[in-house]
């Protein structure tokens, strides 16, 4: 007979959980004090915040394709996850967030640190639990990773009374293979596949969109066979970002409302949409109303519930993409559609003379984001992770980095949670100290999570941090200065001396003001043994284009 | 629009109701009538659930209610895909039974299914339409209370959730 806060522990060691970011308080303290004994088979990582905490199991899972665990006491620190876990449910992370409760006997009392995490989480997680007795510990904790990881990943929490860690029983770890009333994947139906082959192989202008769901079914081969073999012009969302080599001769770009210019010139033109992982999020397609309507629409997806969501299709492909696309490989012809791919390189060549020009070898004026991204595509390697924030320098980053491997692109899409960044690049940077993890954030952003600057100097991970410091929230200003008459209504931050915050928790930190001064910084920053914190002052009213106004359609992407 | 009936089967575990119904909630969709009961088979619950929508937003629903994990499976139907009854309770003064209310319960078919010293309670089922009327009928004579279930309901088409768990790879 063990503890239940032995059981909760030796669980997630049987799950193979490498970390455990976590923050302690008294209804999680009997876990606590059982991690004091398995801190050789399991590395505990103590956070700023709770939300540091949720991100940083987020930022692991994500480049590492494993679930992230998080681990909290009740109330506030069980309420300081919600942001992750609504993260983490839109963006489909792997993610098993276990939360301390009061004693069973004082549930619905209000005692001290008592809150309903059942009812809070339920909205913002795939499946959540509440364990009151110490046998219920382990079949909870299987059951918990399966759902997490099985089918489309999500966020699951288990929250575990005080009575059920202290009290003792048997540890006899089963895993959970199945659940009788979940299917989390499908088989794919080979009449669908013939259906879809048909409208591409007769197709004249068929056009791929491509998102989260080639790197989370781990098909990034099979798109790129598929491409290699019909010579189809394929674009990816933000989370698909990575899954498909930007040199690839079929990639075209990246869609939605900053996206590249051809695709979402185009989307409108192509006679059939191939959609392979991806949710039509309202950010992809503008207004719905004039999105794609003359296209025959192929849908390859794992969740039944994306089917005709948002865009209604023609042949919806049900199951794993790995095995849809593979399939579809053979059933397809080999193809080549270069008149097609023409019209994409030339509206190509107006983004890049329009915009590109200007954001990346700009020579006099304030820095742009753009050129701190050229240069660190110029020092960074192939497989480095690039962990974003959100606003102006999330979309110019996503834009302009050299996206040459799959899981490099680690972002609050779905979501767009400010202060995620930091302490997911945490994570990210734990699961592989020797993969560069550069986390690129704004001067907003970065000062919602800051503390985790703590975490970064205790656990010595060597995350480069750049700050494109505009003084702004930019992009709100952005929108102020486009559709509210440049009406900077708190947008404008009266900023700290970041140099001097970075040092104070000893980590090596350079501001850069001047152009000449910044490839010099960022090769500096690359060859750094350690986490590195560099300050680029950017220009103070910069603009983001290409853009697709709210309410838009993709057609109506503007370059200025 | 259209009324709905949804049948949900759910493992009978804690909290599932309310993950069914935030569904709704986050969409601002009124639910006009629930009932939950074991069902006939051990262990699984059926959810009946009333709603007057589109059809996109009953597949959309439908759709989201499948994808808890907790249950089972989702149906729906049109009014005319099922047939359903609501159990309504009607309490009333001892003293206005007189013979015009006795005619009323005989056209009815109601029941009396209690009397007291100061009331007698009426029992009548049948559509919401139905049970209105009665209510309607019953108000002149100093009607003191009126309680109305939501819908039970049996489907038309053919479906076994027996099948469906036996059918699990």
């Amino acid at each position: 007979m063990i503890r239940g806060a032995d059981i909760v522990v030796r669980s997630l060691i049987a799950e193979n959980a490498e970390y455990i970011f976590g923050y302690p308080g008294g209804a999680i303290m009997p876990v606590y004090d059982a991690l004091y004994d398995y801190a050789d088979q399991v590395k505990h990582v103590l956070t700023r915040h709770e939300q540091g905490a949720i991100h940083a199991a987020q930022g692991y899972a994500r480049v590492s394709g494993k679930v992230g665990v998080a681990l909290a006491t009740s109330g506030p620190g069980a309420t300081n996850l919600i942001t992750g876990l609504a993260d983490a449910l839109i963006d489909s992370t792997p993610l098993v967030c276990i939360t301390g409760q009061v004693a069973a006997h004082l549930l619905g009392t209000d005692a001290f640190q008592e809150t309903d995490m059942m009812g809070l989480s339920m909205p913002g997680t795939k499946w959540n639990i509440q364990v009151r007795s110490v046998e219920e510990i382990a079949p909870a904790i299987a059951k918990g990773f399966h759902i997490a990881r099985s089918g489309r990943p999500g966020p699951v929490l288990i929250d575990i009374t005080k009575n059920a860690q202290v009290e003792f029983g048997e540890f006899n770890y089963v895993p959970c293979l199945g659940i009788r009333s979940y299917r989390p994947y499908v088989t794919v139906e080979l009449p669908k596949i013939q259906e879809a082959a048909l409208l591409i192989n007769e197709a004249e202008r068929p056009f791929v969109l491509f998102g989260q769901g080639v790197v989370i079914g781990k098909a990034e081969e099979e798109l790129k066979a598929f491409l290699d073999k019909t010579g189809i012009p394929a674009a990816s969302t933000l989370l698909g970002s990575g899954s498909l080599p930007e040199s690839h001769p079929s990639y075209v770009g990246k869609l939605g409302m900053h996206g590249n210019y051809s695709p979402n010139m185009l989307t409108n033109k192509c006679d059939v949409l191939i959609a392979v992982g991806m949710r039509f999020d309202d950010r992809v397609t503008g207004d719905l109303k004039r999105y794609a309507k003359q296209a025959k629409v192929i849908h390859l997806e794992l969740d039944p519930a994306e089917i005709n969501k948002n865009v209604k299709c023609t042949v919806p492909i049900l199951g794993d993409c790995k095995q849809s696309l593979s399939m579809l490989i053979d059933a397809v012809k080999p193809n080549s559609h270069p008149e097609w791919m023409q019209r994409f390189r030339e509206f190509e060549n107006e983004e890049r003379e329009a915009v590109m020009g200007k954001d990346l070898y700009a020579t006099q004026g304030g820095l742009h984001m753009g050129e701190v991204i050229r240069l660190i595509n110029q020092y960074k390697e192939d497989d480095a992770v690039l962990v974003t924030d959100v606003g102006q320098h999330q979309m110019i980053a996503w834009r302009y980095f050299d996206y040459k491997k799959t899981r490099t692109q680690v972002t609050s899409g779905g979501l767009g949670t400010m202060g995620f960044a930091l302490p997911a690049a945490l994570g990210a940077q734990l699961h592989n100290y020797n993969r560069q993890v550069i986390c690129v954030v704004g001067d907003g952003g970065i000062q919602m999570t800051i503390q985790e600057f703590g975490t970064i100097m205790q656990t010595k991970a060597p995350v480069k941090v750049v700050l494109l410091n505009n003084n702004y929230l930019g992009m709100v200003r952005q929108w102020q200065q486009m559709f509210f008459d440049k009406r900077y209504s708190f947008t404008e931050l009266e900023n700290p001396d970041f140099i001097k915050i970075a040092e104070a928790y000893r980590i090596k930190a350079v501001k850069v003001t001047e152009r000449e001064e910044l490839s010099e910084a960022v090769a500096q920053m690359f060859i750094h043994d350690g986490p590195f914190f560099l300050e680029v002052v950017v220009e103070k009213e910069d603009n983001v284009f290409p853009m697709i106004a709210t309410g838009c359609s993709v057609e109506e992407v503007r370059l200025s | 629009m259209n009324r709905y009936t949804i049948l949900v089967y759910t493992e009978n575990f804690i909290g599932i109701l309310n993950r069914i119904t935030i569904i709704f909630t986050r969409r601002g969709i009124n639910i006009s009538a629930l009932t939950a009961s074991e069902s006939r088979l051990d262990g699984i619950h059926k959810i009946t659930i009333e709603a007057t929508v589109t059809e996109e937003q009953i597949i959309q629903l439908v759709n989201q209610i499948e994808k808890i994990i907790d249950v089972i499976k989702a149906y729906y139907f049109k009014d005319d895909e099922v047939v359903y009854q609501e159990i309504a309770l009607y309490k009333i003064p001892f003293d206005s039974l007189d013979p015009q209310l006795e005619k009323v319960i005989r056209q009815f078919n109601a029941h009396i299914i209690a009397a007291e010293k100061e009331f007698v309670v009426l029992e009548f089922t049948g559509h919401k339409e139905d049970t209105q009327a009665l209510l309607e009928i019953l108000k002149p004579f100093n009607l003191l209370e009126f309680s109305r279930s939501g819908r039970v309901a049996i489907a038309k088409p053919k479906f076994s959730v027996q099948e469906y768990l036996n059918n699990q790879t």
